[in-house]
């Protein structure tokens, strides 16, 4: 870890002046702490904004639904009785990160902001892992890379588990920056990068996230369902959060994102419109799932990906349906 | 704190009085670096990259040290203050080996500043018991044999009276799943799972 100026402001204001070039923000530190040892980050300040009492907290109110300050944990939100009635999508997000040491102080702003567990880019080749004109995860070791969205240059996936079920919900992201404030879809947060030069999301050096918005569930259906490899800690292979409007038994809409498939959450207007006007059964939703990866490509030994995603999308409709998975 | 215990003045420059206000309940925010923190009105003071006063609570004591703020937690109470219950192992938030409570939450050591955990109440497994004044988990641990080697230990101790504090009545999939943030290389998680079964059934982590 390179040596760096620490610096604990108080309100956000003081933290956005604080921020820039250089300086980087510290929430719960599992994901940042772990890349300035990896000296993937080195700033040359840490912006700690745990002690900005108007980031903490979460809210529920009838008009405009659940709002959560950037400094809420994972934990806070598992507890939350009345997030658990109404998004069992965002609880089963949470749920499947396992380790009670990580959900203490992680936060869900932070899990939104962490950076991309390819080993490459872990490895300090970058988030393109470019070697000499050709990308290193095409002709290397890339079973847990993209099998969508992956026409290059980026490869990487997506590693938040609450970003689909955020993006299925319909939720948005407050920002504060240098110009005050300004509200983002966190559909519209996420980006592929074009160069090495571009993050994976639209925040810049002297921005921070203060609030998650979601709507309020509104009766809407919704579910995740995740595949991992084991059971211990680790993220995801595939994921898919679902969110549905029914009317009497059919499914009037549906929003479907899939998640570590490719470099963005990936919404999937096809499965969507798979379940549009049909009633939930177990081949509805296949259909479904089948349709959510008719574009998918695999890479040299990521094949088995594609079948953990249909699947992933077929048992996240029928948790959402409250039908056998 | 413990009563009649005096923080040392160990040539860190930290008096009583400051002690006493990092360690007092609800007097966090006065720690020595907030304090730092409010010099001038409006400016936020920057801390480092050379070495910073700071004092930690461990296992109810206060001690002064000076670190750079890239210093983790973990490498503070080993290196610093020769607390060497919590391991480093993988120094990634992967393992669980570096388990402390702060403030009586479970988390891991090699993630957290030291810089930032101070005035905050952190307790390790040497703060739980000692060899004759066991925990019930740790009594619990030895009777079943539920350590080999023994490194992952300490962070697994801290990890169940947590657990157990939550889940006073746990099923094994509740410990299988609370328990999931530590890995035991050695594979004891079958001695792990029946010296909490057992701890629960005997009374629990206060019994
Ligand atoms: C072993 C392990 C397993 C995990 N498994 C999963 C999993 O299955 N699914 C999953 O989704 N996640 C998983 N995680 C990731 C974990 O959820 C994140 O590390 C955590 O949520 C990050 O939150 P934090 O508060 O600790 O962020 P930090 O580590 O403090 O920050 C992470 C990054 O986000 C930036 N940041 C944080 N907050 C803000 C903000 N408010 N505004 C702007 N930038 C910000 C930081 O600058 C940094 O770059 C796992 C982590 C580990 C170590
Ligand atoms: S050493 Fe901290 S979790 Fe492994
Ligand atoms: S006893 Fe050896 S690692 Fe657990």
């Amino acid at each position: 870890m390179n040596r760096f100026q620490y610096a604990s402001p108080v309100t956000k204001e003081s933290a956005v002046e604080l921020l820039g070039s250089g300086a980087v923000v510290l929430a719960g530190g599992t994901d940042l702490l772990s890349l300035m040892k990896a000296d993937v980050a080195s700033p040359d300040l840490v912006v700690n904004i745990k002690e900005i009492a108007e980031l903490k907290g979460l809210e529920h109110s009838e008009g405009s639904g659940l709002r959560i300050g950037a400094l809420v944990t994972i934990d806070e939100l598992l507890q939350d009785s009345r997030v658990q009635e109404e998004y069992p999508s965002l609880i089963q997000a949470a749920d499947g990160i396992r380790s009670a040491q990580i959900r203490s102080v992680g936060t869900v702003a932070g899990d939104l902001c962490q950076r991309p567990r390819c080993w490459y880019y872990r490895h300090g080749y970058g988030l393109l892992a470019m070697q000499n004109g050709s990308s290193m995860v095409v002709d290397g070791d890339n079973r847990y890379h993209a099998i969508l969205g992956n026409g290059g240059p980026a490869y990487f996936v997506n590693p938040s588990s609450f970003a689909p079920s955020l993006i299925a919900l319909g939720a948005s992201l407050k920002v504060s920056g240098p110009n005050g404030e300004k509200e983002i879809s966190v559909a519209d947060f996420f980006q592929t990068p074009q160069s090495e030069a571009e993050k994976e999301y639209k925040l810049s050096d002297s921005e921070i996230v203060t609030q998650i918005l979601v709507p309020a569930a509104g009766g809407k259906a919704n579910a995740t369902y995740e595949i991992r490899e084991k059971e211990a800690l680790d993220w995801p292979l595939a994921a898919a959060a679902v969110s549905l409007v029914m009317q009497g038994d059919q499914v009037e809409s549906a929003k479907v994102v899939l998640g570590h498939v490719a470099p963005v959450p990936w919404n999937s207007d096809e499965a969507a419109a798979a379940l549009k006007g049909k009633a939930v059964s177990a081949s509805v939703a296949d259909d479904a799932g089948k349709a959510a990866v008719q574009q998918a490509k695999a890479l040299s030994r990521n094949k088995f990906k594609i079948q953990l995603a249909r699947v992933a999308v077929k048992r996240a409709i029928l948790r959402a349906a409250g039908m056998e998975v | 704190m413990p009563e009649g215990k005096r923080p040392e003045e160990n040539g860190s420059g930290i008096s009583r009085r400051d002690f006493f206000k990092t360690s007092t309940a609800g007097a966090v925010s006065t720690a020595l670096i907030s304090k730092q923190g409010m010099a001038a009105p409006g400016e936020v003071t920057k801390f480092g990259p050379d070495p910073v006063k700071i004092k930690l609570i461990v296992n109810g004591k206060g001690r002064g040290l000076k670190v750079e703020p890239r210093v983790t937690l973990l490498d503070a109470l080993r290196n610093e203050l020769d607390v060497t219950g919590p391991k480093k192992v993988c120094d990634r938030a992967t393992c669980g080996a570096c388990t402390v409570l702060m403030d009586g939450k479970p988390v891991y050591a090699c993630s957290i500043l030291a810089i930032e955990a101070e005035g905050k109440q952190i307790v390790t497994a040497e703060g739980l018991g000692s060899p004759d004044k066991m925990h019930p988990i740790q009594k619990a641990f030895v009777e079943n044999d539920a350590q080999q080697c023994g490194f992952c230990t300490p962070g697994f101790v801290v990890a169940c009276q947590s657990f157990l504090e939550e889940n006073p009545n746990p099923s094994v999939k509740d410990i299988e799943e609370g328990l999931g943030g530590n890995l035991c290389r050695c594979g004891t998680y079958k001695g792990i799972r029946e010296a909490v079964l057992e701890t629960a059934a005997k009374g629990g982590i206060d019994a």
